[in-house]
């Protein structure tokens, strides 16, 4: 029995709340207003002012930042870290943190890179990048979901033993690799004046799923409660430790995701490339008011913070600032951020 | 007054060398409020344990509508239609009314946008949550898109009630339901539990706070040393009564021989 059944007992002298009753007809102005509620829910309004101020900016101090090959170079930059932050986004939801990610992502590329070539099948060495980047990251979230252990902690050791055994698996050189399919992402897509690639394409749909995923599921929901409190969801009979897995599971999707997208970027795996790819995907996911305490945030606005961090980094550049204030914008913005989501928690 | 809903008889339960149950046996009927009370220690939190599912007792008879239940776990018990609140406000702040009133048990939308896409109803969930929100009587909220957090504590009580009355079908447990709130919000709390019990259902209030359970409850089932002491009603005794027989100060008119209390069924 459920509150369907509950609708047929109705009390009828119950008093009526003038706006719940608004619930009962979703109109059209009703299904809007819920709409940009929703949207809004993750706090994207002011990533989205701040994106939008940095470009007016910029667009005003230089002739070559508001040019279609610029815009197109901000967002190809974007895609990696973008790939990355998208993963980072969905653990950091769940109040985790992944500091091996671009790790992760590194260690499948170089894989990658040596399957194809030692065997020229570069549909097989996207598979075993794929398994490589699921594998580590299920292990992370087997140790965070099943033994409790802290994913700060999980993640440090994992990022610490990958670095390594990449290093040790290609002798500390980089692989180059030519390979029509394994370069696919990088294709480019020229679409009036703008020089986008496959890859940019790749990376919004990715995130458009992730937002369906997250936004308009049950799992979504889920994700969103294992982070707000673990234990009104455990006692809502919610597999807590299931729903944590999961997260890491498709976050590790999305690092096998980025690393055929950095390949498709230069078609050349480093070992030592991306070092600070984590802290970065942790950037953007903060500057786009995503919680670090959980169950607050979205997509939507890692996408933006992303972006944030790129125009900030193009455009000061564009401007030329010395690239040591970029990381001092950086920087402050990101302390920023947190402190903005501190004190609105604190006032609710 | 009619058969039990939800009853138990000589329920056992050791843990190691402590007896947690000692034969101890319970019942609630429909629209009736039983109180549970009992010292820290009394067993009171297994029993209720062994009829939500949370642990199975090692022996003894749990019955559900005059059935034999065996409950292995509290998803198990809620299937059966038997709903349980926490004191701790089992609510996720960050998730709006109607998340919370369906989490876990969320609706998708029908066709293949449900089964292929997963795609939630959002609409349909807002209806329902807000139809039973208005049921209850439980107006303060301004809208069920409202997150959890823009409330009191009283209101999140109140949702987190509102959760276990809208799926709680048979039974509804409430474990130190007033806890964590302040006198007012607590006697709004209180005011939810009486219209759950006058729809029918049967509501096991398990409070420390005498004041409350004189006030609400129909029955009141003493627990004491793993046993069920007494049944009373708050109509019959005083809660100094209460108390006395709670702490072992005087007898009870159940477990002991000299009952000198009329039985709470009226027996």
């Amino acid at each position: 029995m459920g509150p369907a059944e509950l609708l047929g007992h109705q009390v009828t002298d119950a008093p009526v709340g003038a706006n719940l009753d608004t619930e009962v007809r979703p109109t059209g102005v009703h299904r809007i207003r819920g709409f940009l509620v929703d949207a809004t829910r993750g706090g994207v309004l002011g990533p989205l002012v701040a994106l939008l101020f940095a470009s007016v900016v910029f667009s005003a101090l230089t002739d070559t930042f508001l040019t279609p090959s610029n815009i197109s170079l901000i967002l190809t930059q974007s895609i990696v870290i973008g790939m990355l932050a998208l993963g980072q986004t969905m653990i950091i939801l769940t109040s985790g943190i992944d500091l091996a990610n671009a790790a992760i992502m590194v260690l499948a590329s170089v894989v990658i890179a040596k399957v194809v070539k030692v065997s020229d099948n570069a549909f097989v060495a996207l598979l075993i990048g794929l398994a490589v980047a699921l594998a580590l990251s299920a292990i992370s979230g087997l140790l965070v979901s099943q033994m409790n252990l802290p994913p700060f902690i999980v993640t440090l050791g994992m990022l610490t033993v990958v670095t390594a055994a990449a290093r040790l698996y290609t002798g500390s050189s980089s692989i180059p690799v030519q390979n029509d399919l394994i370069a696919w992402l990088g294709t480019p897509v020229p679409i009036a004046g703008f020089r986008f690639t496959i890859g940019v394409f790749v990376w919004f749909a990715a995130y458009a799923l992730a937002w369906y995923a997250l936004t308009q599921t049950g799992w979504g929901t889920h994700v969103l409660a294992v982070g707000d409190d673990p234990e009104a969801a455990r006692l809502a009979g919610i597999k807590t430790r299931r729903v944590l897995l999961s997260v890491y599971l498709v976050a590790g999707l999305c690092y096998a995701a980025a690393a055929w997208q950095a390949l498709g970027r230069i078609p050349n795996a480093d070992p030592s490339g991306y070092a600070s790819g984590n802290l970065d995907s942790i950037t953007a996911v903060v500057i786009g008011g995503t919680s670090l305490f959980g169950g607050r945030g979205g997509v939507i606005g890692t996408l933006i913070g992303t972006l944030i961090v790129t125009v900030l980094r193009n455009g000061l550049t564009q401007a030329g600032i010395d690239s040591l204030y970029q990381d001092i914008a950086t920087g402050v913005l990101v302390v920023a951020a947190v402190l903005i989501d501190q004190i609105t928690r604190r006032a609710r | 007054m009619t058969a039990p809903v939800l009853s138990a008889h000589r329920l056992f339960k050791h843990f190691g060398a402590v007896t947690a149950l000692d034969g101890a046996d319970f019942e609630v009927c429909e629209g009736e409020v039983m109180a549970v009370v009992g010292d820290n220690g009394a067993g009171k939190s297994t029993l209720i344990k062994a009829l939500t599912g949370a642990l199975v007792p090692d022996s003894g008879q749990i019955l559900l509508d005059g059935e034999r239940v065996r409950f292995h776990s509290p998803i198990d018990a809620r299937r059966h239609g038997i709903e349980t609140v926490y004191q701790t406000l089992a609510v996720a702040p960050a998730l709006d009314i109607s998340a919370n009133m369906f989490l876990g048990r969320e609706q998708r939308r029908p066709g293949v946008l449900g089964s292929f896409f997963r795609l939630l109803d959002k609409p349909a969930m807002r209806t329902r949550a807000a139809a039973t929100l208005r049921e209850l009587g439980i107006t303060t909220a301004r809208s069920v898109r409202q997150q959890v957090e823009t409330l009191s504590g009283g209101q999140r009580q109140a949702v987190a009630v509102a959760r276990a009355a809208a799926w709680g079908s048979k039974v509804v447990v409430l474990d130190e339901p007033t806890a964590a709130l302040g006198v007012r919000e607590a006697g709004q709390v209180l005011e939810l539990v009486r219209r759950i019990r006058d729809r029918g259902v049967a509501v096991i209030l398990i409070s420390h706070n005498m004041p409350q359970v004189f006030e609400v409850a129909d029955r009141i089932h003493i627990h004491r040393l793993g046993q069920r002491v007494a049944l009373v009603r708050p109509t019959d005794v005083s809660m100094t009564d209460v108390v006395a027989i709670m702490t072992g100060a005087r007898a009870g008119n159940e477990g002991v021989a000299d009952a000198d209390l009329p039985h709470g069924d009226g027996a």
